[in-house]
């Protein structure tokens, strides 16, 4: 029992990270469109997010079904837990990645000044959703911590990003319908981050059984 | 607060050791559970606690077990009074054959109560806390092998709980009985331990999450590890409790 159990268990490692992956290219692919005004490359974005909400109904059905035959316990249990949690941000990760997409269909190919910092944000925040899915893969605390940190740094973005926007506005550089695509844009990222957060505090949970606070 | 509380214990079988080094201490009003593989010592530890092991040749003991402050082995102890203190369920009901009442009065007559106002209280009392009252009441004179497993095994309960004891030792209480029955005593056990404590061995993993607050696992004739139940079974502290508890050997 315990051997199809442990089988069991690899399959779900598996699902988890290949979901992880998706998303990577979800957020990637996103980015990419943004910066390129690519609309074909976005359109293909929103198209793909479906495979990832799939995706996190079968691991889901995976994990209720282990609880149900197997009656985890310790980092069984830990480990299908933390599953749970952590599909509900990827699967949100992949929704972001596709509202970003979305956006970047209507601005036509439109750019402005300051345009980069959005850019780097949008590494920074796929680092970190890679770093989390690594941390899993690795079960490695400190690359769990790392994504963590790296947190703020994109907060950071998000203020920095926000009080060019509004310079942009006051200066009347940019029309207010595509400073807030910006800020939407930009925001998700931000909320990126947070999820990417979460998936590393779940990753920490499964493997010492306590989970960071805050 | 701790109701029991061993030190250092050994126990030896003629030459082969069964227990080795047992130290804990049992909390008083919980339900403490033992686990570990067949053989690993958990049932003659709980029966040293009443001194059932004292009637098997060639048995050996060391160490500390005191019960309320006091050492159980000591010459002041009268070992009838310790097992109306400490009470004993097996994993088979094992009714005498006799009625419901006798069996239940067998143990306060037993201890010199002979009047039949206070039998009948008591036994009363004791098939309620028992949670069987109103399925034998009216066959309290019929014979207890007419019974079913499960209200057997919660007559042997009642039966244990007659005397007042301020502890309950059960030996796999439900391995015996069909799933109805186990979840009614398992039910039994979860309100006894508002006035009472009680110590199980089981091997039913799932049982010892259900029902208890803290959990020992044993190995080899060694305590591995004590603790909250909770913690216990989420993040066990010892290798080999998690190779146990998730199945990876036992």
């Amino acid at each position: 029992m315990r051997n199809r159990f442990d089988e069991q268990l690899f399959e779900l490692n598996r699902e988890i990270i290949e979901m992880g992956a998706m998303c990577e290219e979800a957020i990637a692919a996103a980015a990419k469109a943004l910066s390129d005004g690519d609309i074909a490359l976005a359109e293909k974005v929103r198209i793909n997010s479906g495979a990832i909400d799939q995706m996190e109904r079968d691991i889901e059905g995976r994990c209720m079904k282990l609880l149900l035959h197997q009656q985890p316990v310790a980092r069984d249990l830990r480990l299908i837990s933390a599953a749970l949690k952590m599909i509900t941000d990827m699967e949100r990760i992949g929704d972001q990645a596709e509202d970003i997409a979305e956006i970047v269909t209507f601005l036509n190919g439109r750019t402005m000044e300051g345009m980069e910092l959005i850019e780097e944000m949008a590494r920074e925040t796929i680092e970190m959703v890679t770093g989390s899915v690594d941390a899993f893969v690795k079960k490695d605390i400190e690359l769990a911590m790392q994504v963590i940190h790296k947190d703020d740094i994109v907060d950071d973005y998000f203020s920095r990003v926000k009080c060019g926007i509004i310079t942009l506005i006051t200066e009347d550089h940019a029309d207010g319908e595509f400073a807030l695509d910006l800020l939407m844009i930009s925001k998700y990222f931000e909320r990126i981050g947070d999820h990417a957060t979460n998936i590393a505090e779940w990753v920490i949970y499964s493997v010492t059984g306590t989970h960071k606070e805050g | 607060m701790s109701i029991i509380t061993v030190k250092d214990m050994c126990l030896w079988y003629g030459d082969h050791q069964a227990l080795k080094n047992v130290s804990i201490e049992i909390p008083e009003k919980s339900i403490t559970a033992f686990i570990g593989p067949s053989g690993c010592g958990k049932s003659t530890f709980l029966k040293t606690l009443n001194r059932m092991n004292d009637l098997i040749p060639g048995v050996k003991i060391t160490g500390d077990i005191c019960y309320e402050g006091t050492d159980i082995f000591s010459r002041e102890v009268d070992v009838n009074h310790l097992r109306k203190e400490i009470g004993m369920v097996f994993q088979k009901p094992n009714p005498f054959p006799m009625s419901i009442y006798d069996n239940i009065a067998y143990g306060p007559r037993t201890h010199g109560i002979t009047g039949k106002v206070e039998l009948d209280e008591i036994v009363e009392r004791a098939l309620r806390d028992a949670a069987i009252w109103d399925e034998v009441k009216d066959r309290l004179k019929k014979n207890a092998l007419g019974m079913s497993g499960g209200q057997q095994q919660r007559l042997c309960i009642a039966r244990a709980l007659a005397v007042q004891p301020k502890i309950l030792l059960m030996d796999e209480p439900t391995s015996a009985l069909d799933p109805i029955s186990t979840s009614r005593i398992e039910e039994l056990v979860l309100e006894l331990k508002e006035k009472y404590t009680i110590v199980m061995v089981t091997h039913n993993m799932q049982q010892a999450v259900r029902v208890s607050d803290y959990t020992a696992f044993f190995l080899l004739g060694e305590l591995v590890e004590f603790g909250k139940t909770d913690d216990i079974f989420s993040q066990p502290q010892d290798q080999r409790t998690e190779d146990y508890i998730t199945g990876r050997f036992g």
